[in-house]
């Protein structure tokens, strides 16, 4: 009885919170459509200015990377945010994308095309490879309930980088492809090494651009959101609120566990071919823990299932760090403080409450000089 | 052969009889009562006949069709919906979006016209749209359409939780305890809306309740379980006065 009452109460606090807090766009609600429309022209806008401004070299040589991480930031919050389950070795589906990308794009080098589809050939085999190994990985953890992924992925992060960092592949003179986790033997010629064991991917050739990165943020913008607000998207999160009422409504669980997570590695290995291409060498040992604990901090800062706080967040924090360099040791310490700010202001009930006070000003001063006008 | 005929179900956890040879028969278009004491077994036979648990004896069927031990997924497509004792809305999306959901299998495109926004995408989503919203205006609920689902008054959200159970398009919808919860206002206004819904959705209904007053008010038909067993089962009136069972609920 006490549980029931407790309810109760709940619900009369809900009723309270109904009235000040309405309307989180439907489907068809022209706000989903409006949202994507501002997003994409704030990204196309930013590019426009920021392809005009001259920048120092160390700031476009972060352009391509920012880029990156707003991509993984996006396609992680699939899993963590619209699925609802934890993902801790997405750099792992990138390192797998980065080093099919580049082995892809070195073996294709000669050929008689423009750089942009060769380009555009290997990031398609990156998303493919990703997506393949989000199948491996799903098929038996998806099917369980719990935190089995988090340890899975955790896992499969850490393998893959141990092995890739192994590997060695290369074109031998007589053009057939040594793969082997010894060393070379027959590949003698440097320009045939693709991968150098822990020298990792050496010569990449570097197709990635800014316009490049943009389009495929604007893309991956567009997958992510057109997915969050159809048929398939409303069953993930059906099946993320819960799943029990999903299974009792008609709702195959594991296929749209699975749908969820196959794009989100499959954008994962995508951003990884971008990344690779961005560099002359690269090693797999970049692509350990840290990298993947610093996407799910975008995640977690930016909102947990808000793709455009994603891209928010990946911006602001992948800067950061860069612009506090003036400050020499204080660096880190100021980082970590703003992190906190940052996730008190997003997650306490509070702070919320204020934030979103302040958004309907914002809105009702728009809403005037729209009236105005 | 009756609509529903549910045969020497049973079902044992370890060593304990939940549920003993239960025995069922609902008649197409039937409002049909399961009452019984907290811990009776009533929610495990739910369970049962949504595939939540395989019963471990006897069968259940459904106009005809065995649909004993299938998978919830599969019972749902056959046409067996529910709501729930503690109320399992999609907390984070909007009614709309509740009952849109519960749509999936009867409109259908695929994930790549969902993606990539092909025609079918905008015509079954409009169909489903209307769908919903005609649904949510039996129910009241058309003014709340973009509230989350968790902001609504609990009222609303049992109403919510049978609007999504009725847009599977069931034959048979099971209403666990819908009037838990609820002031007596509330429950007057459930009384009605369970009856319309029987009427215009032409569906049949078993439902769990501790409202005596729900019960003998809108059902034709109870079974009462105690400790697992069925101890009376006939015409509402005649059950509620049967001794035995005055005695399973108030004591000696």
């Amino acid at each position: 009885m006490a549980e029931k009452k407790a309810v109760g109460n709940k619900a009369a606090d809900n009723k309270k919170a109904a009235v000040k807090a309405p309307a989180k766009g439907g489907i068809f609600s022209s706000r989903n459509f409006k949202g994507d429309i501002i997003t994409i022209a704030v990204l196309v806008i930013a590019y426009f200015i920021i392809s005009n401004l001259k920048l120092s070299s160390l700031m476009t040589g972060l352009l391509v990377p920012v880029c990156v991480y707003i991509i993984m930031a996006m396609s992680l919050n699939l899993t963590v945010g619209i699925l609802g389950e934890l993902s801790l070795g997405h750099a792992g589906f990138m390192c797998v994308g980065a080093f099919t990308g580049v082995i892809f794009s070195r073996l294709i080098q000669s050929a008689a095309m423009p750089e942009l589809l060769k380009f555009i050939l290997s990031i398609l085999v990156a998303t493919v490879v990703g997506a393949v190994f989000g199948i491996i990985i799903g098929i038996p953890v998806l099917r369980l309930n719990g935190d089995y992924l988090a340890i899975v992925t955790l896992a499969f992060g850490e393998i893959i980088k141990a092995l890739l960092n192994n590997l060695y592949v290369g074109k031998t003179a007589d053009g057939s492809i040594e793969m082997n986790m010894s060393g070379f033997k027959n590949v003698t010629d440097s320009a045939g090494k693709f991968v150098s064991g822990p020298l990792g991917l050496t010569k990449i050739p570097k197709y990635a651009t800014f316009e490049i990165a943009v389009v495929m943020v604007v893309l991956v913008y567009i997958i992510c959101s057109h997915f969050i607000h159809s048929r398939d998207g409303r069953a993930v999160m059906a099946i993320r609120d819960n799943r029990i009422a999903a299974e009792s409504v008609g709702i195959n669980i594991t296929k749209y566990k699975m749908i969820a997570f196959v794009l989100s590695s499959a954008m994962a290995g995508a951003a990884g071919c971008l990344y690779a291409h961005n560099y002359a060498t690269l090693q797999a040992v970049k692509f350990d823990y840290n990298k993947s604990i610093l996407i799910l901090v975008f995640v977690v800062l930016g909102g947990i299932g808000n793709i455009k706080g994603s891209i928010v967040s990946a911006i602001i924090l992948t800067l950061l760090p860069e612009l506090l360099r003036g400050i020499g040791n204080y660096r880190m310490l100021i980082y970590s403080i703003l992190l906190i700010v940052i996730m008190l202001i997003n997650w306490s009930p509070k702070s919320r409450v204020v934030v979103q006070r302040l958004g309907a000003k914002i809105k009702g001063i728009f809403v005037k000089e729209k009236a105005a006008v | 052969m009756a609509y529903i005929d549910i045969k020497h179900l049973g079902i044992t956890f370890g060593g304990l009889k939940a549920v003993d040879d239960f025995n069922l028969e609902i008649k197409k278009g039937e409002l049909y009562g399961l009452i019984g004491p907290n811990g009776a077994g009533k929610t495990t036979v739910f369970n049962m006949l949504t595939g939540v648990y395989k019963p471990n004896t006897g069968s259940i069927v459904l106009d005809g069709r065995d649909i004993t031990g299938m998978k919830t997924i599969d019972i749902n497509k056959a046409g067996v919906a529910r709501t729930f004792q503690n109320i399992r809305l999609f907390k984070e999306l909007t009614v709309l979006e509740n009952v849109e959901v519960a749509l999936h299998n009867k409109y259908k495109y695929s994930t790549f016209s969902g993606i990539f926004r092909l025609p079918s995408f905008y015509k079954v989503e409009k169909q489903m749209k209307e769908r919903s919203e005609e649904l949510l205006k039996v129910f009241g609920l058309e003014d709340a359409k973009d509230f989350k689902a968790s902001n609504l008054p609990y009222g609303q959200q049992r109403k919510l939780e049978i609007a999504r159970a009725l847009a599977t398009d069931p034959k048979l919808l099971l209403l666990d305890e819908p009037a838990a919860g609820m002031n007596p206002n509330e429950t007057a206004e459930l009384m009605e809306t369970i009856s319309l819904i029987r009427e215009k959705f032409g569906v049949t209904i078993l439902l769990i309740e501790h409202d005596m007053k729900l019960v003998a008010g809108i059902c034709e038909a109870v079974t009462v379980l105690n400790f697992g067993r069925v101890l009376a089962q006939g015409e509402t009136a005649k059950v509620l006065k049967d001794p035995e069972v005055v005695k399973a609920y108030i004591g000696d």
